[in-house]
């Protein structure tokens, strides 16, 4: 099978996709709750090489896709203006606001720039103490480390001209409120590899426990996916509800202290709303009292205002593993990567876009000869 | 953003208490900031996100996702390119 040639070790993948239908007696629907890893489902066609009882639910895991609507358009307020320059990661630009993005703003000549790392932003506010230096800071628990120590570093370095336009999102309250709706289909979760290097695994037992399900802490490459899976049918057909390790290169039980230091130190819990989804409670962390005076919301004074997402876009259903994108009615017609009704089409890492991206050209099985 | 891309550290240097590197990815070197994993030595491989190393990887590991992105093409991606960066 040509397909298997692609995973680095195909013997291995060969061994694990053996393994998997050995274990599978009944149906089950997994999880990847992670937006990476449904990219590498989809680019190396995991989902193909699975028993038909094994499902795959595509989770709400990517932060461009998350990010609510309302934040998007405080972001194109705030980037409008004269004084700001506005800084984010490059896949937020083209994220739809109410009216346009921020690609738009840009072009009527705002101050927009793209930077790698937050700290890109604080040098930014160093170089250019005329400009009101703003940082969109979006990202579940592996991106808001890096956030917190440009609002660390600003403070320290008394640069008043730097804020953050701050919405960062958490995993264990997302499963949550998956598992607590009662319309969830799901069976067992793969969770995110990077986002347990930094907060490790803990926070996962009583989610496991609480909902029986288990938890599989899984890496991105396909390897690490189809191992993932395996435990998780392991575990399923088993009859356990366990947070297991598939991960254990970069993921330790306790994760990365330093990094949880400084979030304790910057953020604090807050609700949150999530793209299509609603508002989650527990499950965003915003700037503590402490640094208010880099809280970009505050500053420009963008209040709270009712922001209503395109009626057509069917995003936060795909989000809570609910439907397939390609079973929403815009997809692929009125909703292409290049004329996108919601995040999930936007973003390099929402699942929409992956199918749009890995299926367009016909069944899996074309995919699969070329 | 949430992949993470591993890459070896070439040269450390302070800047004002916050140590920072020099990290090679496949070729591209770009700052690394190392206030998370501070025990990181010259030589090693780390995960980086968005600019930070979250974690050391042993050299094996590394260079095998190494090669896999450098085939997948996605480490500009990952590096935060213009056209279809990286967010968390």
């Amino acid at each position: 099978m040509k397909y298997l040639d692609e995973f680095g070790d195909p013997d291995r993948a060969r061994r694990l996709v053996a393994e998997i239908h050995a274990a599978t007696t009944r149906p089950w629907s997994v999880m990847e709750v992670c937006g990476g890893q449904t990219h590498a489902i989809l680019r190396h066609g995991i989902d193909q090489l699975l028993p038909a009882e094994i499902e795959l639910v595509h989770g709400p895991g990517c932060p461009v896709c998350v990010t609510p609507l309302e934040m998007i358009d405080r972001a194109l307020l705030i980037a409008a203006r004269p004084e700001v320059t506005f800084c984010s990661f490059g896949d937020m630009l083209r994220v739809p606001g109410s009216a346009g993005d921020l690609f738009t703003v840009k072009a009527a000549g705002g101050d927009v720039r793209v930077v790698y790392s937050p700290l890109d932003a604080v040098a930014i506010a160093e170089a250019e103490p005329d400009r009101e230096v703003v940082f969109f800071g979006v990202g579940f628990e592996t991106t808001a480390p890096a956030n917190a120590m440009a609002v660390v570093q600003a403070h320290d370095r008394g640069l008043a001209n730097f804020s953050v336009l701050a919405s960062h999102v958490l995993v264990p309250p997302a499963i949550e409120a998956l598992m607590a709706s009662g319309t969830s289909r799901v069976d067992g979760f793969l969770a995110a590899g990077h986002v347990c290097t930094v907060m490790g695994t803990h926070q996962y037992a009583p989610l496991a426990a609480r909902y029986r399900v288990p938890i599989v802490v899984t890496g991105f490459e396909p390897l690490d996916v189809l191992d993932g899976i395996r435990r998780c049918v392991v575990q399923l057909e088993a009859g356990r509800a366990e947070v297991e390790n598939a991960y254990p290169r970069a993921v330790t039980a306790e994760g990365n202290q330093p990094a949880q230091e400084v979030l304790a130190s910057v953020f604090e819990v807050c609700d949150r709303p999530w793209r299509g989804i609603g508002t989650i409670p527990a499950s965003g962390w915003r700037l503590r009292a402490e640094y208010a005076d880099h809280d970009a919301e505050r500053r420009f004074d963008v209040g709270a205002f009712v922001v209503e997402e395109p009626a057509a876009c069917r995003a936060g259903e795909v989000l809570q593993g609910l439907i397939k994108p390609d079973e929403c009615e815009a997809f692929g017609a009125t909703c292409t990567p290049r004329t996108p009704l919601g995040a999930t089409m936007v973003s390099s890492e929402g699942a929409c876009a992956a199918y749009f991206r890995y299926r367009r050209s016909g069944s899996p099985a074309a995919l699969r000869g070329g | 953003m949430c992949l993470g891309i591993p890459g070896k550290i070439l040269a450390i240097r302070d800047d004002r208490g916050t140590p920072m590197a020099t990290a090679d990815f496949g070729g591209v070197t770009k700052d690394v900031c190392l206030a998370y994993v501070p025990e990181a030595e010259v030589g090693d491989y780390t995960i980086v996100h968005a600019g930070f190393a979250i974690t050391r990887l042993d050299e094996a590991a590394a260079l095998e996702t190494l090669a896999m992105m450098d085939e997948l093409g996605v480490i500009d991606e990952e590096l935060g390119g213009e056209s279809e960066g990286s967010a968390p």
